[in-house]
């Protein structure tokens, strides 16, 4: 016999002790600690800062052990987490120019000022699972050894290079003085401007950006797009209190950054030149930061005169539809009881089928 | 209750009481007064990340908490319903952040949040209904660019939306909106009403509560202050009508109240209950009663979990 | 209102792209009643000066001045978003050259000739319906096909509903671009006719785009040619056709076969 079932606080509870028992797995295995998580499993804990959009390592460590490795939940925690805390500034921006680099590779050059860095990378090994890794024993304590000379302090940009001859279009702010948007304070507005959307793709679902970015490669909006530059490493953050009235350094972050350099064929204004599309993570994320300088840049279409033909291109469908907590939240929603609507529906749907009937009826005779 | 201890109503003292920061709390009041202050009309409000996903409510919680005080009573319901998982997880939530008293009496309540249904009971002046919204712009499946949908209101173009409504009499020979039914708000702004069921519209109208509409994902507010005009669309020869059942409630009688259809069994059995659970309790204390025996009532009830015999007392 | 003023007034029209100077220094006079034929071949700017003067490409230069009922001349660029909006939809009409831009493609015949009455707040089904009925049968288009989508329709079908949809709100001023452009020679013969009829019997003023001299022998008064952006030669159709002064006039002229 089928029975209506409304789900009561006790099946609430229930279920909360369900999903404890299951994160923890079997009891005779050693417990996932944060240290293991922010350690060894790093590019996770990047991705969940960046999307989360709060650079805390321990916190989003956290996130991930209490999702159960599901990112997308743990960024989700991260972001209701990061409601909670109190704003009491804003640092100055940081010098990507200044960063103590890790990796940097250029595909514009063969060689620079600064050198191709390979730094510790995926790109160069074969994908052969590594069998080593699974023993008991585990990988052991590998250390790569020491360079004769370090990497340069303050290496040049590629985009920096490209400036002398003018043949690259400047980074001009609109206004230097003026507020910088900040979408987890205010609501996306259109048309939007170039600050609000570079958040919201530096917050947006990797997936999403990702397919957007190889959508124009295909040609939904092809715009030559080159790698200029990526670079990984830290920066400093500085910050100016009050109190004081000049910058303190407040701590280091790690950050990705990339710079695409485009093709432009110039418009009656202006005469031809390379233009840009610019992408910037927490952490190590370059697929990320490439994926999203070529959004970028297609986005810029409206301001580059270019037309606006294609997915990439289009902010409201873009914008509205990067961010994975929203679009997940609202995917999900459809588990939610909806029998009030549906019995709405169910009621339409046999008037209309009455309606249809009669109409039948009085065809056929 | 066996989980009385869990569910007490304690503050968590880890986080700012209903908690949103008070500077959020007044960014939102702040929307809120220009949403009372032009009806209908659905006013940006930077919406924060809740410990719920979006779109199950974090519109409505954030206009709750903005508003809720220590000395408030809360009613949340979804469906109608006191006891469906939603209306259970958002009651637990306050409970624990604000540590009010909750209730499932809508006569007791000073604030009432709402997924889809608007109670049966009238409510009156002083109390304030909070609606969750999904999708707050009515025009959004005829026209889904934002800026073309903000000119359109801005210059109360709204032919659009009546061409759908005539396209709908052309091929059904009626307007085939169930819920989510769009009305007219003081003669000025096109409004979606939420998806409440067309049969709860009119009560919106000339409403002695405060009507308050919170999106969260969109990052929408909007607001119907008390005796409002608030009217459905439809033609002059075609004029709106609301659903109607030729059953009463099983449980209770009732004539006039939304009904939600119960499935039995798999032979296609089926009866009809009130779908607002607090309305239908109340009135079989009264003693009134439907067609189903008493002793067919108390399985029922036991199936679902209900305690048919406590008239709607606190949470 | 005084019955000599113009309908519309144009002073010294210029609009550029960038250093490409699409139509320059365009001036002239519409009178209520009348209908101008604007000829060139592509390129020549008639379609830029089309959209200039119908309130949908603010020009870089000149004026733009319609008689509004009650208010006399008054420079359309002037007025605010919404009025200009409201003019679009009432007194005004545009049919476009591709009747998929001027129609709602997803929406019945029925509705797409019934919104414009829905949008100035006709709420009556039953009278919107015969309205559009009313119409579609002077445009002679099948009442069988009112409840389907245009998308199903062929071109001239669609081209009719087009003209349904933009007279039903009888505009004083309508603007066509191109109205027969791309069909076939015997179905642009029909459409051309029942234009023709319409223009008379509702005394419609209109400005009418096309490369097609023929087209305007049969429905304009007064023939404006342009070349590179700049009017060449003006003057009463026939006199313009038959007897034409500038070399350019006599170039289109004479390339016209002679059937």
């Amino acid at each position: 016999m089928y029975v209506a079932v409304k789900g009561g606080e006790q099946a609430i509870l229930n279920s909360h002790k369900l999903i404890a028992e299951e994160r923890r797995g079997d009891p005779a295995v050693p417990e996932l600690t944060l240290a293991q998580i922010q350690e060894q499993l790093q590019l996770a804990v990047d991705r969940v800062m960046t999307e989360g959009s709060l650079y805390d390592r321990d916190l989003a460590a956290l996130a991930i052990k209490q999702a159960q490795g599901d990112l997308m939940e743990a960024i989700f925690l991260l972001r209701a987490y990061r409601t909670t805390l109190t704003r009491f500034g804003e640092t100055l921006p940081i010098d990507t120019a200044q960063m103590a680099v890790r990796r940097r590779i250029s595909a514009t050059y063969k060689d620079l000022p600064g050198g191709q860095v390979l730094g510790p990378s995926y790109d160069y090994t074969h994908r052969l699972l590594d069998f080593a890794l699974a023993a008991e024993a585990g990988a052991g304590a590998p250390e790569a050894e020491r360079a004769e000379c370090g990497v340069e302090a303050a290496i040049p940009r590629v985009t920096d290079i490209l400036n002398h001859e003018g043949l690259i279009e400047q980074e001009v702010a609109l206004d230097d003085d003026g507020p910088v948007g900040d979408l987890t304070r205010e609501p996306l507005r259109f048309p939007a401007e170039r600050d609000i959307r570079l958040q919201n793709l530096a917050r947006g679902d990797e997936g999403f950006l990702l397919a957007l970015g190889y959508s124009t490669q295909r040609g939904y909006g092809r715009n030559h797009p080159f790698a200029g530059e990526i670079r990984l490493g830290e920066v400093a953050v500085a910050f100016v209190p009050e109190e004081l009235g000049f910058a303190i350094e407040i701590g280091e972050i790690t950050v990705t950054e990339c710079q695409m350099i485009n093709q432009f064929t110039g418009s009656a204004e202006r005469p031809p030149q390379f233009t840009r599309g610019y992408g910037l993570a927490f952490g190590h994320c370059e697929r990320k930061t490439m994926a999203m300088a070529l959004v970028d840049r297609a986005l810029r279409a409206r301001e580059l005169d270019e037309s606006v033909e294609y997915p990439a291109q289009d902010e409201e469908f873009v914008l509205y539809h990067s961010d994975n907590v929203e679009a997940s939240g609202f995917v999900q929603h459809l588990k939610l009881p909806h029998y009030v609507d549906f019995q709405s529906e169910l009621q339409l749907i046999r008037s209309l089928r009455r309606r249809h009937d009669e109409n039948h009826k009085e065809a056929a005779e | 209750m066996g989980a009385a201890n869990e569910n007490a109503v304690v503050g968590d003292e880890g986080y700012n009481f209903a908690y949103l920061d008070e500077q959020t709390k007044r960014m939102i009041r702040r929307c809120l007064l220009k949403a009372v202050a032009v009806p209908g009309y659905q006013v940006p409000f930077g919406g924060r990340e809740m410990p719920l996903p979006y779109g199950w409510g974090t519109g409505g919680m954030q206009v709750t908490a903005s508003i809720i005080g220590r000395d408030d009573t809360l009613k949340v319901i979804d469906q109608g319903a006191d006891d469906t998982t939603n209306a259970v997880n958002i009651r637990r939530f306050f409970a624990r952040v604000a540590a009010v008293p909750t209730t499932e009496v809508t006569a007791e309540a000073s604030i009432v949040q709402t997924r889809h249904r608007v109670p049966e009971d009238p409510l009156r002046e002083g109390q304030i209904i909070v609606y969750q919204v999904p999708q707050p712009e009515p025009l959004r499946a005829l026209e889904p660019r934002e800026v073309e949908c903000r000119k359109l209101h801005a210059y109360k173009e709204y032919g659009l939306m009546q061409v759908s409504l005539y396209e709908d009499i052309a091929r059904f020979g009626e307007i085939a909106t169930a819920y989510s039914y769009p009305v007219m708000v003081n003669e000025r702004y096109l409004m979606s009403p939420t998806p409440i069921p067309k049969f709860d519209n009119p009560k919106l109208d000339d409403f002695p509560a405060l009507q308050l509409f919170g999106a969260g994902r969109e990052k929408r507010i909007y607001a119907v202050p008390p005796y409002t005009k608030v009217k459905s669309l439809d033609f002059d020869d075609h004029p709106f009508a609301i659903q109607q059942w030729e059953q009463d409630c099983a449980l209770c009688g009732a004539e006039e109240s939304f009904l939600d259809e119960v499935i039995l069994d798999d032979r296609g059995g089926k009866l009809y209950v009130c779908s607002d659970s607090h309305f239908c309790a109340r009135r079989r204390a009264e003693g009134h009663r439907g067609t189903l025996s008493e002793a067919a009532a108390k399985a029922y009830a036991a199936a679902v979990g209900a305690d048919d015999t406590a008239d709607a007392g606190e949470a | 209102m005084d019955n000599t003023a113009p309908l519309l007034r144009v002073r010294n029209l210029t609009h550029a792209f960038g250093h490409l100077l699409a139509c320059a220094d365009v001036s002239f006079e519409l009178h209520s009643g009348e209908v101008l034929g604007v000829v060139g071949e592509s390129g020549s700017g008639k379609t830029t000066l089309l959209n200039c003067l119908s309130a949908r490409l603010t020009p870089t230069n000149g004026i733009v001045e319609y008689a509004l009922r009650g208010r006399g001349l008054t420079d359309i660029y002037a007025l605010s978003e919404p009025e200009r909006r409201l003019l679009l939809r009432t007194d005004w009409g545009v049919v476009t050259q591709n009747p998929r831009d001027g129609l709602r493609m997803n929406v019945s015949a029925g509705g797409n000739v019934g919104e414009r009455l829905m949008a100035v707040g006709a709420r009556h089904y039953g009278a919107i319906r015969r309205e559009a009925e009313d119409w579609l049968t002077k445009v002679e288009l099948d009442l069988g096909r009112m409840d389907d989508k245009p998308k199903h329709f062929s071109g001239g079908m669609q081209q009719r509903l087009q003209i349904a949809r933009t007279l039903v709100t009888k505009p004083r001023l309508v603007f066509m671009d191109e109205p027969t452009g791309g069909l076939d020679v015997s179905v642009q013969a029909r459409l051309l006719d029942l234009l023709r009829g319409l223009v008379r019997e509702l005394r419609l003023s209109a400005i009418i785009v096309t490369h097609d001299l023929a087209v305007a022998r049969l429905l304009a008064d007064r023939l404006m040619v342009m070349k590179d952006g700049r009017v060449v030669e003006t003057g009463l159709t026939d006199q313009v056709l038959d007897d034409p002064h500038h070399p350019y006039t006599q170039l289109l002229v004479s390339s016209v076969l002679q059937v």
